[in-house]
């Protein structure tokens, strides 16, 4: 468990640290949902009835284009090579990063949604309530991305391509996510139903994310 | 423990590197690869340490660990130093230490590259020579029996490659194994020499 | 002391270790009078004591945009006249000029709470200001990004001054995108004349914030002058080490 340990405290230390980029993906979240209005027009009434979509859409696309250096960086200096010889098996490693990125990423998200919520006159019972569904969804939204930067990595293609790859996945995700945020906003819908189908979406993402991208690696490897 | 490769083939990118290759490695004994750039040189090491797979052909490592694989019993020592530059040089190293198996990393690593003085210093303020020298750190810091060197003098100082000549006896003297592929001497007395012509 | 002096480093620092006691001191006391007249001022007949977050708000708007300015001084300082402290000036009022755009922001949203009915509308004012507070984040991200500061320097300075220009066509196209959705029902934050019992003690709170930018970016310019020489000093360390050559 050391080893695997260290991977997570190494990657956590590089996200914080400067050129790490780890407040980049909020920054993200925040001028997407600050766009929004912009487009849509300053309706309050209409911002209230779309805000859980809002938040979800900025939030899927800040825990996916931040993930496209997850494991290219890795790769680029020769990390990746040696992480093969390592002795804990490549599913976990890849796990532990995706769970320091998701800590580092998708986490603060999570934490910003409400105040975010603020802005798309959401109350503050309804912001709890996407924050939740943001806190349950978006691991699920880290682990689906790891399958597109292990491919992107083995392709040696980055950036968009990962965004490509990947957001077809994420519609499950997406869909539950609102469901789950406008059943406790208008109903009719019990939260739970959507909600515990959204959990379960994110267990499933866990273990396919993990193998899908450790099998990736190991065939991509030249 | 010895090394064994028999009759391996190696295709990168639809091409045929080289094929029919065998070399034997025993305990305390230093294989050197050589021969002319493209002839695989790299690829033998990285086919080794599994990073390519073996087109055909087979690799043992015989009276190793049973429960490891070979690659998990070898060190790569590649071009890329896999630094990064944002954690500190104690960091760096205790990272790999730890993920590479040792159970408590120490300064021995460090300090026998001579790199004790910079220890908390970040990486991206380390010259190329140094940045070597903290890779090579990696080989002290965690036992394992067999060293795959790929140019390891290259960027180093006459200073450093003697550090790395003693280190390498060291290992070889506790009954350890190295192939190195490179282009001129390593600075070790005698080592085997395994000749890649080109493929006909 | 010539003000040219102050371009060098050292004498800067000494200045700033002379300078920082009695900056502070009058930030003190420029708020105590500044608080005290404000507490003095009428209540508005309609927002009653609320109108008093105007004291806040007001000044802090002005200081973020002021701040943005002092940054485009000190991007061309860096890029035309290349002047040692320039981006030195600009890397450390980036927070400064951030947290004051925030505070007003804040003050705002709370201002604006009892009459909108809710936290956040779109006001086109306010909304310029978040805009601004955006490009600010935009500015200390990619300080953070770059770990040389010389690089960081010209690449924040040409993201301040293409700001600079940008800015008044955000704030243009803010106010037409808002009144193109919200005909003439927007409130107006503050009154087209004012009255001089509440200007008086307006421009002593704004006194007080400028003062305390001052002190702020002053010692924010001494640390990260002193964070670059540890910086240096550790480069020095690695150079010197065994093995540095290769």
């Amino acid at each position: 468990m050391t080893a695997l340990a260290a991977l997570f405290v190494r990657d956590v230390r590089l996200a914080i640290r400067v050129g790490g980029g780890g407040g980049i993906g909020v920054l993200f979240f925040l001028i997407v949902v600050t766009l929004m209005p912009f487009a849509i027009g300053p309706d309050l009434a209409l911002l209230g009835r779309i805000g859980p979509a809002i938040l979800w859409l900025g939030a899927l696309l800040a825990s996916l284009l931040t993930l496209d250096r997850l494991l290219a960086m890795d790769q680029e200096d020769g990390s990746l090579d040696l992480m093969l010889t390592g002795r804990s098996p490549l599913e976990l490693a890849v796990a532990a990063k995706a769970l320091a990125h998701w800590l580092t990423t998708g986490l603060p998200l999570v934490i910003a949604a409400p105040l975010l919520g603020l802005f798309l006159n959401l109350d503050l019972g309804s912001s709890g309530a996407v924050a939740l569904t943001l806190l349950a969804g978006t691991p699920a939204l880290t682990f689906i991305g790891l399958i597109g930067a292990a491919l992107s990595v083995t392709l040696r293609r980055g950036g968009l391509l990962l965004a490509v790859l990947v957001m077809p996945l994420t519609v499950p995700v997406l869909i539950f996510g609102v469901a789950a945020s406008n059943a406790a906003l208008v109903g009719p819908l019990p939260f739970g139903t959507p909600f515990t189908i959204l959990c379960a979406l994110t267990l499933i993402s866990i273990v396919v994310g993990t193998f899908a991208a450790a099998t990736a690696l190991r065939h991509g490897m030249e | 423990m010895r090394l064994l490769g028999t009759q391996l083939v190696c295709v990168r990118g639809g091409r045929q590197v080289f094929a029919g290759l065998d070399f034997d490695v025993g305990a305390g004994e230093a294989l050197v690869v050589t021969g002319r750039n493209g002839a695989g040189k790299s690829s033998l090491l990285r086919m080794i340490a599994g990073f390519v797979r073996t087109a055909g052909g087979l690799l043992e490592l015989r009276h190793g660990d049973p429960e490891l694989t070979l690659p998990e019993q070898a060190h790569y020592l590649g071009h890329q130093d896999a630094l990064k530059p944002s954690l500190s040089v104690a960091e760096n190293l205790d990272f790999w230490a730890r993920y590479l198996g040792a159970e408590a990393p120490g300064r021995d690593g460090l300090e026998a590259v001579g790199l004790g003085a910079v220890a908390a210093l970040p990486a991206a303020y380390l010259s190329a020579g140094q940045r070597r020298r903290l890779s090579i750190a990696r080989l002290v810091a965690v036992q394992r029996p067999l060293w795959l060197l790929d140019e390891p003098t290259s960027a180093l100082d006459r200073a450093a490659q003697e550090t790395l000549a003693g280190l390498m006896r060291a290992h070889l003297a506790g009954g350890g194994l190295i192939v190195a592929a490179a282009h001129g001497p390593i600075g070790l007395a005698d080592t085997k020499e395994l000749r890649l012509e080109e493929a006909p | 002391m010539p003000i040219i002096d102050l371009a060098n480093p050292t004498r800067f620092l000494r200045f700033a270790e002379r300078a920082l006691p009695w900056l502070a001191g009058l930030t003190l006391l420029a708020f105590a009078a500044g608080l005290n007249l404000t507490l003095g001022a009428p209540d508005d007949y309609q927002q009653g004591a609320t109108v008093k977050i105007m004291f806040i708000h007001v000044p802090s708007a002005w200081l973020g945009m002021g701040i943005w300015a002092l940054m485009t001084i000190a991007a061309l300082g860096t890029l035309v006249w290349r002047h040692p402290l320039a981006d030195v000036a600009a890397k450390a009022a980036a927070p400064v000029g951030a947290a004051f755009t925030l505070l007003c922001l804040v003050t705002g949203s709370l201002w604006g709470r009892p009459m909108w009915g809710a936290y956040w509308v779109w006001d086109a004012r306010l909304t310029s200001v978040l805009v601004l507070f955006l490009m600010y984040l935009g500015v200390m991200a990619l300080w953070r990004t770059v770990d040389d500061p010389a690089r960081a320097g010209r690449a924040a300075a040409i993201l301040t001054l293409v700001g600079a220009i940008n800015l008044p066509i955000i704030k243009f196209s803010v106010d037409w995108w808002n009144t193109l959705h919200q005909p003439a029902s927007v409130l107006r934050l503050a009154g087209p004349s004012i009255h001089p019992s509440i200007l008086i003690p307006l421009l002593a709170m704004t006194l007080a914030f400028v003062l305390l930018f001052l002190a702020l970016h002053l010692a924010a310019m001494r640390n990260e002058i002193l964070r670059r020489r540890v910086r240096s000093l550790m480069m020095m360390q690695a150079q010197t080490a065994p093995g540095s050559g290769s």
